[in-house]
């Protein structure tokens, strides 16, 4: 072949790929735009106690009444791709650009209190019952997929001090009894007792996956049994709801699980579907959570915590769930 | 010699290109196909966390696996290039499938499997190319001046690696943060890529019939042969010191306390010195001999794990860490190859080229996990300091098994 016709030859299929990549941003782009469009209402939002539910709706901060979830909906401006409120605090993870995003801490008006860079890609949000902790969890340095290795960072804000711990991998670890440190080890999905000084997370470390109980102001974590992931206590302070991978190997899937901790037994909900998610709860006996289809888009169901009932769509189209009331 | 470099005239520079045609065009295919491979690495994690909400138990099984899966089959390949004395077609194999895979993305929803399953067809993809197109390339210049034709190549790759990134940027900010677009974009880039190694690209058949005939006899006796051996062993010697990327971007960004954006820009900042350094080293190599440089870029690493606990801090530690880093790439990567291409028979030289890349990688492997071991054993001051400590060690085997080499060839 000459070199002429192998030029145009390249030309004409730089030209035709071109037109379908170009074809199909545009096509994205205007998909994008048709969903923002319908998002935002103008009703005032706040996040003061009440029987309500608080989610993420088209990426936006937005509230539903507790009575009728899948009814109206009020949308503030604010974007986030994960919330969390309680007592009047909000946590709301707001994206800047694809790839950088801030924690701001909200109060009941929405006002920003504080705001804090967050390395990495978010992924988990929290605040304590009584409104005063908050803690979030992203992903950092995944940039290396074709190397290996990935980590979590999660940061713990105390909102009446100003304290804040950017990852708690500084935190001294306790496993099974003995000291431990190791390069592996990640922090994610944490959640607040009542004396918002102790919390509950997932370490992961060797390929295992362990509850850690913590200490805040003695900056210290003990494990305390493996095979649980993203722990949410209970409003009581008795039960965790976690998600405990099947066969102990996440490639497998998790069942959504309640953990007793004078007992430390544990009960398998009724949801059999795979839930990848910190659920929260909407109060002693109830459960949400995300449960997303496969391409990603996401409902929020519930489940009774006891093991019993059966699992019911409570709001469509949203995730992120919390009860403000 | 700079000086009469410097001295020749414009119009002889022009005339004789500093590489062949060949190379000049598996560089292109290199560079085109590294932004779409780039493209992805970029958005990937923002894919898995953000758009399909993975939590981090699954992301990291779908990061660390399929690593040492493909290493089989890419010695496979390079065997059957030999074979079918085809390098091209089983380099442009190797290409369609990485491109292939950027579809599959958008088909693998959000089943941690199909991910899984995709981003190894992709990685088969990468392992089955990475020989035939370096032992084309060997095949495509004079041994003279091989370090120079393989740094231009690796600049011209990491070119390809350093724009990647930007352009995935630019993408989803044109299409609304749509992930799906991004991975059709890096698709078509990928069969452009295709289609410049199609219509460029010459595969070198030998004239003459080989008077060996390629059979899983020979490349086993490629093994034996003592040079051959050495090489080798040496390369999975440097493979075994070298501990990953990713610890030594996350003891930086530990030590200086990076903030969200900066992260990513270590891995652009390496790539950066890595392709202005490439050719320049590359020439230098084939004038005062590949061995020295080689050796000179595991020093410049022992020096970057000597740095992430030294006494240097803040910006300057960064900036000199970082293109300190490339610089250990450009002074080793290419002029590996260099070395090892002309001590290789022609006719098993994509099947010893895939026998040294897959030691290599293996040992590189087996480092990473030794030093997690190290760092959860001694913690990271000392581990990184061990594994400095274990780079010298092996300059100086590797000094010992190469310079020998070279003293009974001469």
């Amino acid at each position: 072949m000459s070199w002429r016709s192998r030029i145009a030859i390249v030309v004409a299929t730089t030209v035709v790929l071109a037109a379908v990549a170009i074809g199909y941003i545009r096509l994205a782009a205007d998909r994008a735009t048709g969903d923002t469009a319908e998002a935002v209402t103008s009703d005032r939002v706040t996040l003061s106690p009440g029987p309500r539910l608080l989610v993420v709706s088209n990426r936006h901060l937005t509230t539903v009444s507790r009575d009728d979830p899948g009814g109206p909906r009020t949308a503030a401006p604010l974007e986030c791709v994960r919330v969390y409120a309680a007592a009047g605090t909000g946590a709301c993870i707001r994206p800047d650009s694809a790839w950088s995003y801030h924690l701001v801490v909200l109060d009941q008006e929405l006002h920003e209190k504080r705001s804090i860079a967050i390395r990495g890609l978010p992924n988990r949000a929290r605040v304590s019952a009584s409104g005063r902790m908050v803690a979030w969890t992203s992903f950092v340095g995944g940039d290396s997929y074709n190397h290996g290795g990935f980590s979590t960072r999660t940061g713990v804000l105390d909102t009446r001090t100003g304290a804040l711990v950017t990852t708690l991998e500084k935190f001294a670890v306790t496993r099974q009894g003995r000291p431990y440190q190791a390069a592996d080890l990640n922090f994610w999905g944490v959640t607040f007792t009542a004396d918002d000084n102790r919390f509950y997370a997932t370490m992961a470390t060797a390929g295992r996956r362990y509850l850690v109980e913590g200490d805040f102001a003695a900056r210290t974590v003990r494990t305390l049994k493996e095979n649980v992931e993203c722990p949410s206590l209970s409003p009581d302070g008795t039960r965790i709801a976690f998600k405990e991978a099947i066969g102990a190997d996440p490639t497998r899937g998790w069942r959504l699980s309640v953990l007793a901790l004078d007992s430390m037994r544990v009960t398998a909900l009724a949801e059999r579907r795979s839930i990848d998610d910190q659920a929260a709860w909407l109060d002693n006996t109830t459960l949400a959570y995300t449960v997303r289809d496969s391409s990603g888009d996401p409902d929020v169901w519930s489940v009774p915590a006891d093991g019993s009932g059966a699992p019911r769509l409570l709001i469509p189209d949203a995730d992120s769930p919390a009860a403000l009331g | 010699m700079y000086l009469s470099t410097i001295g020749r005239p414009k119009a002889a520079d022009l005339r004789r290109l500093p590489v062949s045609a060949n190379v000049f065009a598996l560089g292109a295919v290199s560079l085109v196909t590294d932004v779409s491979a780039e493209m992805v690495t970029a958005v990937l994690p923002l894919y898995l966390v953000l758009g399909l909400q993975l939590s981090p138990a699954a992301y990291g099984v779908i990061d660390g696996t399929y690593t040492g899966a493909t290493a089989l089959l890419r010695i496979v390949g390079g065997y059957v290039a030999d074979r079918v004395r085809s390098r091209k077609t089983i380099a442009g194999i190797g290409y369609a499938l990485s491109a292939v895979a950027k579809l599959g993305l958008l088909a693998a929803g959000r089943s941690v499997g199909a991910v899984g399953l995709v981003i190894a067809v992709d990685r088969t993809g990468k392992g089955l190319r990475t020989a035939p197109r370096d032992a084309l390339i060997t095949l495509s210049t004079p041994p003279d001046a091989l370090g120079r034709a393989f740094g231009v190549h690796r600049a011209m790759d990491s070119f390809g690696a350093f724009l990647g990134p930007l352009v995935a940027l630019a993408v989803l900010a044109a299409a609304g943060q749509s992930f799906d677009a991004v991975f059709v974009t890096s698709f078509c880039i990928a069969v452009l890529g295709v289609v410049l190694l199609v219509l460029f690209v010459r595969d070198r058949r030998d004239p003459q019939p080989v008077a060996v005939p390629v059979s899983p006899r020979s490349a086993v006796s490629l093994l034996r042969a003592a040079p051959v051996r050495r090489l080798v062993l040496a390369a999975c010697l440097l493979g075994l010191a070298t501990v990953g990327d990713g610890f030594v971007y996350l003891l930086l960004q530990r030590r200086v306390e990076l903030s969200a954006g900066w992260f990513p820009l270590l891995a652009v900042g390496t790539s950066l010195s890595y392709l202005l350094l490439a050719a320049p080293l590359g020439a230098l190599a084939d004038r005062i001999g590949r061995l020295p440089v080689m050796l000179a870029g595991y020093s410049t690493l022992v020096a970057v794990y000597l740095l992430l606990f030294g006494p240097l801090d803040g910006w300057l530690l960064i900036v000199l860490t970082v293109g300190l880093y490339g610089a250990f790439y450009a002074a080793t990567d290419g002029v590996l190859m260099a070395l090892s291409g002309p001590l290789l028979p022609e006719q098993l030289r994509t099947t010893g080229i895939a026998v040294i890349q897959t030691g290599q990688a293996l040992a590189y492997l087996a480092s990473s996990v030794l030093f997690g071991i190290a760092w959860q054993a001694w913690g990271p001051a000392a581990a990184s300091r061990a594994a400095a400590a274990g780079v010298v060690l092996a300059i100086i085997a590797t000094a010992m098994l190469l310079a020998r080499r070279a003293g009974v060839e001469s």
